[in-house]
C-alpha cells in the first residue's frame, strides 16, 4: 500500500472512531465511552478570551496546567462525572438532555504510529426539558493511540468557540 | 376541595417593602421576575452599592487592564503609568462605543474604534488618568473648542482596595467601604489572607469563568448567603462522586459524615441585620483542616498552615472562623478560606437572566503541588463544568421559569425557616442562628434589598429599620 493510501485508511479509521464515540455519548453509554480513554488521558477545554491581536498567542486561551479552564482533568475525574450522571439525582441531567455530537473536518495531522495526531470539528447540540437548547461548536485536537482493540484517546484539547459560555452548564462531554 | 390563599391578581407597581414580608416569613415572587423591579434594582441598588470589580493581581503592571462589569455597565479596571488603580466606565463620551472590547491586556491609551477619541492613562500627559487626550481634527473640525478635561472616561466616584480585592461604587454619597462592610470584614479577611493568615496573601488564577444562566440574580446571592438547606438535596449526586480532598470517603469539602455532624452541631449562620451580608458560619467557628485521600503531604501542609494561622489570629485577638460560603450584599459571593476558595459575582442581565463570573483564589507563595491540587479541585467543584454547581444552575433556572406563571406569581415564597430562632452573634451588627440551617440570612438580605430598591438615603440605610 502506498503512503497516501495508508494515510487515507488511517483517516477513515480515525473518523469512524469519532463517530462511534459520538454514538456512545449520545446514547448515554458512558461506561463504554470511558473504555475508549487511555488511562493517562489528559482532557483540556480552556477558556477563550478577547485579547489584542499581538497578545493572541500568549493569552487568547487559558493554559492547561496553569490557569482556570472549563476542564483540565484526567480519566479519574471524567469517571466521577459519569458516576454522578448515573445517580438519578444529578438534577442538571434529570430529566436527561437530548444530546447529539456531530463530528466533521476529520484530518490526520501528524504523529508516529501507534500515536496519531488528529484535527476535527465538533458540533454539540443539547435540548432539555422544553425549549432549553444549546449549540456549541468546537475545534478539537486529539492524540490517539492505535491499539489492537482500536484507537484510544490519549490527549484531547478542545477549543470552544465562545468566550462567555452561553449554556448554563457543561453536563455533557466533548 | 382545598383552596390555598394567594396574593391578589394585580398589575399595580410593586412596593418593595410590601413585597418583603420578612417578619411573616414570606416574600412576593414578583421581585424575581418583574421588569419594573429589575429597573429599580439597577438604579437604586447596583448603581449605589459597593461592588467587587476585580483583584489587583489581574493588573499587576502599569497599563494592565481587566474589563469588568458593575450591574449592567461595562467598566475598565486598570493601572495607570504611575501604578495607581482606576475603575472607569467603558463607554466613549462621544457616541458611547465601548473603548475596550478586549477582556484583558495592556495599554496606556484607550482609543475608541468609532471616531478615534483616545483616553490616556499616563499622568504625565493628562491631568487625570482616563482624561480625553486625542481628538481627531481637534483644530479643524472643533476649532479647538472642546474642553478635553470634561470629556474623559467617567471614573467611579469611590474605589477601595481591600487587601488586593478592588471594590467600587457609582454613588458619590455612598458610605465608606469599611462602614458598608462592617464586621463582615472578617469573612473578607479569610478570603484575602493567606492560609497562614498573612494579610493580602492571595492572588487569582489566570482566567475568569463567565457564563449565562436564565435565572434571577438574587437566587445566586441568596444561595451563598446562608442557604445550607439546599445542599443535602441539590448536591446529593456530587457526594456520590466524591470530589473533595478525602475523595469518596468524605464530602465535597473534605469531611467525613462524622466530621460533618460535628460541624453541624456547632455551626451557626451569621446574618448582618442592617447591612444585609450573610455567611453560613460564625466568626469564631474554627474548622479542622481536611484529611487528604492519598496525599499525606497535603494533609500535613494544610494542617501546618492552619496552625500558623490559628496562632497568628489568637495573637492578634482576631476570630478563628469566618470561612463562608458568604455573600457581601448584594452580589459578591465567595468561599473564603480553603475548600474551595473562589469568588462568584452575579451580573444581572434581565429579571430572568444573569451572567456569572468566577475567580479562583490561591495563596501567592503556595508550593506548586498544592497549587495544582487546588486548581483541579476548584475546576471540578465550581462553574458550569463543576460537579457541584451544575445542579445549582438547574434549580435557579427552573425556579425562575416556574415563577413567571400568571397564577404562580400570586403565591409568595416561604422564608419562614428559623423565625425567632436566633441569638446575638460573635461579632457586632449581626445575629446568629440557633440551628445550622436558617432563612434568617435571607430575610435580612431582602429587608436590606427592599430599603435600597425603595430608594432610602444612605443615612436611612445605615440605621435600623424604622
Amino acid at each position: 500500500m502506498s503512503g497516501a493510501a495508508r494515510t487515507a485508511e488511517l483517516a477513515a479509521q480515525v473518523a469512524d472512531f469519532f463517530y462511534l464515540e459520538a454514538d456512545l455519548l449520545d446514547e448515554r453509554r458512558f461506561r463504554e465511552w470511558l473504555d475508549l480513554l487511555d488511562d493517562n488521558l489528559t482532557y483540556q477545554v480552556p477558556i477563550r478570551r478577547n485579547v489584542a491581536r499581538n497578545m493572541l498567542a500568549e493569552t487568547e486561551n487559558t493554559r492547561a496546567g496553569e490557569g482556570a479552564l472549563w476542564f483540565d482533568e484526567d480519566k479519574i475525574t471524567l469517571t466521577k462525572r459519569v458516576l454522578q450522571l448515573e445517580t438519578g439525582e444529578h438534577w442538571a441531567e434529570e430529566p436527561v438532555s437530548r444530546v447529539s455530537h456531530l463530528v466533521t473536518n476529520v484530518r490526520v495531522v501528524g504523529g508516529e504510529l501507534p500515536l496519531v495526531e488528529t484535527s476535527s470539528r465538533l458540533l454539540v447540540y443539547r435540548n432539555r426539558v422544553d425549549t432549553e437548547t444549546d449549540i456549541l461548536v468546537a475545534r478539537r485536537h486529539d492524540t490517539l493511540r492505535i491499539t489492537d482493540a482500536g484507537p484510544r484517546i490519549v490527549h484531547r484539547h478542545v477549543l470552544l468557540e465562545q468566550s462567555v459560555l452561553q449554556p448554563k452548564n457543561l453536563t455533557f462531554f466533548f | 376541595m382545598t383552596t390555598l390563599d394567594a396574593g391578589p391578581a394585580t398589575n399595580a407597581p410593586i412596593d418593595p417593602y410590601a413585597a418583603v414580608s420578612a417578619d411573616e416569613g414570606v416574600i412576593d415572587r414578583s421581585i424575581f421576575i418583574d421588569p419594573a423591579i429589575f429597573d429599580q434594582e439597577m438604579e437604586q441598588l447596583f448603581a449605589r452599592a459597593w461592588l467587587f470589580v476585580g483583584h489587583e493581581s489581574q493588573i499587576a503592571d502599569p497599563g494592565d487592564y481587566f474589563v469588568s462589569r458593575m450591574g449592567t455597565d461595562s467598566v475598565i479596571l486598570t493601572r495607570d503609568a504611575q501604578g495607581e488603580i482606576h475603575v472607569l466606565l467603558n463607554s466613549c463620551r462621544h457616541r458611547g462605543m465601548k473603548v475596550c472590547r478586549y477582556d484583558l491586556g495592556n495599554t496606556l491609551q484607550f482609543t475608541c474604534p468609532y471616531h478615534g477619541w483616545s483616553y490616556s492613562m499616563d499622568g504625565t500627559l493628562v491631568s487625570r488618568p482616563g482624561e480625553l487626550f486625542g481628538v481627531p481634527q481637534f483644530r479643524g473640525a472643533y476649532g479647538g473648542r472642546l474642553d478635553r478635561s470634561q470629556w474623559g472616561l467617567v471614573p467611579v466616584p469611590h474605589m477601595y482596595n481591600y487587601k488586593g480585592f478592588i471594590f467600587a461604587s457609582w454613588d458619590s454619597d455612598a458610605v465608606s467601604f469599611e462602614s458598608y462592610v462592617g464586621e463582615f470584614r472578617h469573612w473578607l479577611d479569610s478570603l484575602s489572607d493567606s492560609m497562614t493568615g498573612e494579610s493580602a496573601g492571595v492572588e487569582t488564577f489566570d482566567g475568569v469563568l463567565k457564563w449565562r444562566v436564565r435565572a434571577n440574580w438574587k437566587f445566586v446571592a441568596e444561595n451563598f448567603l446562608g442557604d445550607m438547606y439546599h445542599a443535602a438535596t441539590s448536591h446529593a449526586s456530587v457526594e456520590v462522586a466524591g470530589i473533595g480532598p478525602s475523595g469518596a470517603t468524605g464530602s465535597r469539602h473534605g469531611l467525613t459524615s462524622a466530621e460533618l455532624s460535628k460541624r453541624r452541631a456547632r455551626q451557626h449562620s451569621t446574618s448582618f441585620t442592617v447591612l444585609g451580608h450573610g455567611a453560613t458560619d460564625a466568626a469564631d467557628e474554627e474548622r479542622d483542616s481536611p484529611v487528604f485521600d492519598g496525599h499525606p503531604e497535603l494533609t500535613e501542609y494544610f494542617a501546618e498552615q492552619a496552625e500558623i494561622k490559628h496562632d497568628r489570629r489568637v495573637a492578634q485577638g482576631r476570630p478563628l472562623g469566618a470561612h463562608g460560603p458568604a455573600t457581601l450584599f448584594p452580589a459578591m459571593s465567595f468561599h473564603a478560606s480553603g475548600f474551595p476558595r473562589t469568588v462568584l459575582v452575579v451580573h444581572p442581565i434581565s429579571p430572568t437572566e444573569t451572567e456569572m463570573w468566577r475567580w479562583f483564589v490561591v495563596d501567592k507563595d503556595v508550593p506548586d503541588n498544592v497549587r495544582q491540587w487546588l486548581r483541579h479541585y476548584y475546576m471540578r467543584y465550581s462553574g458550569p463544568a463543576g460537579l457541584t454547581e451544575q445542579d445549582d444552575m438547574e434549580n435557579w433556572n427552573y425556579a425562575t421559569d416556574a415563577s413567571r406563571g400568571t397564577i404562580a406569581r400570586r403565591y409568595k415564597y416561604h422564608y419562614g425557616q428559623g423565625l425567632g430562632m436566633n441569638h446575638p452573634a460573635a461579632v457586632a451588627g449581626a445575629t446568629e442562628s440557633d440551628s445550622w440551617s436558617t432563612e434568617e440570612n435571607a430575610r435580612n438580605f431582602y429587608r436590606r434589598w427592599a430599603r435600597f430598591v425603595a430608594g432610602e438615603s444612605w443615612q436611612q440605610l445605615m440605621t435600623e429599620e424604622s
